[in-house]
């Protein structure tokens, strides 16, 4: 599952002998993040975000695991046992809660970005089509344990954004109603559902980690991608992940916590809501629900659906703000282009980022008050979203004529260096 | 035919999901364009808060201890009598300066007792509040509770600032609001504040007059002095660990920006001699 010159694993230790010859851990370890494993030698900061992907989750059990012993599962008891046991009398209660707060936004954060690399360098490709979808699984996954999470406080904005999404499932012709109430335990959020959301919440980050087992190793069959999207040829062309890549994603991480770091200590409200800072009310609902920040995009394609067209409105919402994520799983037969790279394909390269700036306008949408003018905004920017995934990539990939390709990525990346280009093919 | 179905799948999924917002879309411009949304009271009256500056603002703030304590005695004096602040403990206002003794005499002084049950007898009864108690609820009989104010400075858009305004800001329903929406007069009972969210709150004004409250530091008793003082101890309430957690943060960004020296010259140091 490596290249043919990928260093062996040879400990020279007794103890690391003894225990290599009884389970050979040590040299799974050494061959999946350690010198055994070659990775393409011009890889820019963008594949950091991979690994930092991974230490937001570890960050996530390890504050969650921390606040669930404080944690009062009841809807009489969840939002003073956060705002008042973990906040004021748990020792660092405060941090551990803003960490974990706003740990979930950096999650979101370096996971969008890994995924967006991943579209511009057509990382979906073959041969690494498991590698993607495992991502998206892992995607959902957090997604969901993302939304359960935001439901434990028991504020206003937890409440009604758990009624509003579980009330979905209503949408469903026929059984809806029944659905809801069964998956809710009730007619609407309280003991039964805030339990099994709970108990969900701490289970599914460790699926997470499983899956993530999985998309590694679905990785390490082809190995990296690389900004040229050209494979690895020979030796050349690789370097080993340690010490080189673990040095460029220490450095990476570094930058990673100063940004966490700031956000907790000095803005821990800013990505958050303040109603969720009110008692959860079943009697008042507040006047704008919006969710979280990260699911902005796809709740403004849910309230874009306003016609009647043969289903009703709210399933059409419901259809496409599903069908908006799960149309990924069909990404790498959606787009047959042979190259791989965004920076080869000039056609590719420009709807690529009108595809950001619509997803940043849909966020937009997505938070702000449904006035006309911003209703519009998002039913343009939701029917781009569309377009751009089920009709212009797979056209697009076939009309348009890439730049030549480099021979190799060692030719690519000597050629760079002498045209005297320092700055990161982006 | 059914490959040709299978191979334009995308395009008909995709053509739907378009059609349908297209739709969408035709039925809002429409709209707009024959029956442009009114215009509301709300909408035009409301007012939105003017920044008020406290120490405790920004990346190095602290409590004025002064301050928070003058808001304190606001708070004791005026708000407690309707506003609960159940989440807050006696003994925390050591967080402010008061000491052991003095927070004692503030808990066993506070006018409303904690309630008791015994479970032998199922006798309720009552007792004075201790420094261990969190600050008792307050009934308001025959209208529900007031909004707790524990958290109120986080609740709200605009926090301190937000409190502030809404505590200066109780004034006569303008002339021009009525001439213009004749049926958005301020209904009995309520009252009319352009910063509150639509115009009109069950809470008469609270502050009314200078001197409502003695400071005991000397400190001029005016309804803005006391609604800035309030304001910064409801910052206070909110969020007690706000120095520390600035404190924290302090030391932690020095301690990864020279880990971020260190990380980078390692990075430099690894990868020299090789071109990426």
């Amino acid at each position: 599952m490596s290249f043919p010159w990928a260093k062996q694993y040879a400990p020279k230790h007794p103890v690391m002998q003894w225990i290599d010859e009884k389970l050979p851990l040590p040299r799974f370890v050494y061959n999946a993040i350690g010198s055994g494993y070659p990775v393409p030698r011009n890889l820019n900061y963008f594949w950091n975000f991979g690994v930092l992907s991974g230490v937001a989750l570890v960050c996530q059990i390890v504050t969650g695991v921390i606040l669930a012993m404080h944690f009062h599962s009841s809807a009489a008891g969840a939002f003073e046992s956060v705002n008042g046991t973990i906040m004021r009398d748990v020792n660092a209660g405060w941090f551990l809660r803003f960490a974990h707060a706003n740990g979930a936004s950096m999650f979101f954060i370096v996971v969008y970005t890994h995924i967006a690399r991943g579209l511009y360098y057509g990382s979906y490709k073959a041969p690494r089509e498991m590698v993607w979808l495992l991502g998206v699984v892992i995607f959902l996954l957090l997604m969901a344990t993302a939304f359960m999470g935001y439901v434990l406080p028991w504020g206003q904005m937890s409440f009604w954004g758990a009624q509003v999404i579980t009330g979905f499932f209503s949408a469903i012709p026929v059984v809806g109603d029944w659905i809801r109430i069964w998956l809710l335990g009730g007619y609407a959020p309280d003991d039964a559902a805030l339990n099994r959301f709970f108990s969900l919440h701490y289970l599914l980050p460790f699926v997470i980690a499983a899956v993530v087992i999985l998309h590694i190793w679905a990785l390490h069959i082809p190995g990296s991608s690389n900004p040229t999207g050209v494979e690895v040829k020979d030796e050349q062309d690789t370097v080993p992940f340690h010490p080189y890549y673990t040095a460029k994603d220490g450095l990476g991480l570094v930058v990673f916590l100063i940004v966490f770091a700031l956000l907790i200590f000095f803005a821990p409200d800013m990505l958050g809501h303040p109603d969720n800072y009110i008692p959860a009310n079943p009697l008042s609902t507040p006047a704008h629900i919006v969710p979280e920040w990260y699911f902005l995009p796809f709740y403004a394609i849910l309230k874009s659906f306003t016609f009647d067209l043969i289903l009703p409105a709210k399933l059409w919402g419901v259809l496409a703000m599903f069908g908006s994520i799960l149309l990924m799983f069909f990404l790498p037969w959606l787009d047959k282009s042979p190259v791989r790279s965004g920076s080869y394909r000039p056609m590719y390269r420009i709807f690529f980022w009108i595809m950001i700036v619509d997803v940043f306008v849909l966020g937009y949408v997505g938070g702000a008050e449904p006035i006309a003018r911003n209703v519009i905004l998002g039913q343009i920017a939701s029917m781009y979203y569309f377009a751009h995934f089920l009709i212009i990539v797979p056209i697009v990939s076939r009309l348009e004529r890439p730049k030549p390709l480099p021979n190799s990525i060692t030719e690519a990346v000597l050629a760079k260096g002498k045209s005297g280009e320092t700055a990161v093919s982006a | 035919m059914s490959a040709l179905f299978v191979k334009s799948i995308k395009f008909l999924i995709g053509g739907a999901f378009v059609v349908a917002l297209f739709l969408a879309l035709w039925t809002t411009v429409a709209g707009m364009i024959n029956e442009p949304a009114a215009e509301t009271a709300a909408e035009e009256f409301h007012l939105k808060p003017e920044h008020l500056a406290l120490q405790s603002d920004g990346p190095f703030g602290t409590f004025d201890e002064q301050q928070v304590q003058r808001g304190f005695q606001v708070y004791k004096e005026v708000c407690a009598a309707c506003h609960s602040l159940s989440l807050v403990s006696f003994r925390e206002l050591e967080g402010i300066g008061y000491t052991e003794a003095q927070v004692k005499a503030i808990a066993t002084g506070w006018t409303t007792p904690q309630p008791t049950f015994d479970p032998k007898t199922g006798d309720r009864g009552e007792r004075p509040n201790t420094p261990a108690d969190r600050f008792p609820h307050v009934y308001y009989p025959g209208q529900g509770s007031p909004p707790d104010l524990s958290l109120i400075a986080k609740a709200r858009e605009g926090g301190a600032s937000y409190i502030h305004a809404l505590l200066t800001g109780y004034q006569a329903q303008p002339a021009e609001l009525l001439e213009k929406f004749p049926d958005a007069k301020t209904p009995e009972g309520l009252h009319y504040n352009p910063y509150f969210a639509n115009l009109n709150l069950a809470m008469p004004a609270p502050l009314t007059s200078e001197g409502q409250v003695q400071y005991l530091d000397g400190t001029r008793a005016t309804v803005d002095q006391m609604s800035k003082d309030v304001s910064a101890f409801l910052v206070w309430t909110a969020e007690p660990t706000l120095e520390k957690r600035h404190a924290v943060g302090f030391a932690t960004i020095l301690f990864l920006i020279a880990l971020l020296f260190l990380t980078f010259g390692a990075y430099r140091s690894v990868w020299a001699g090789v071109k990426h």
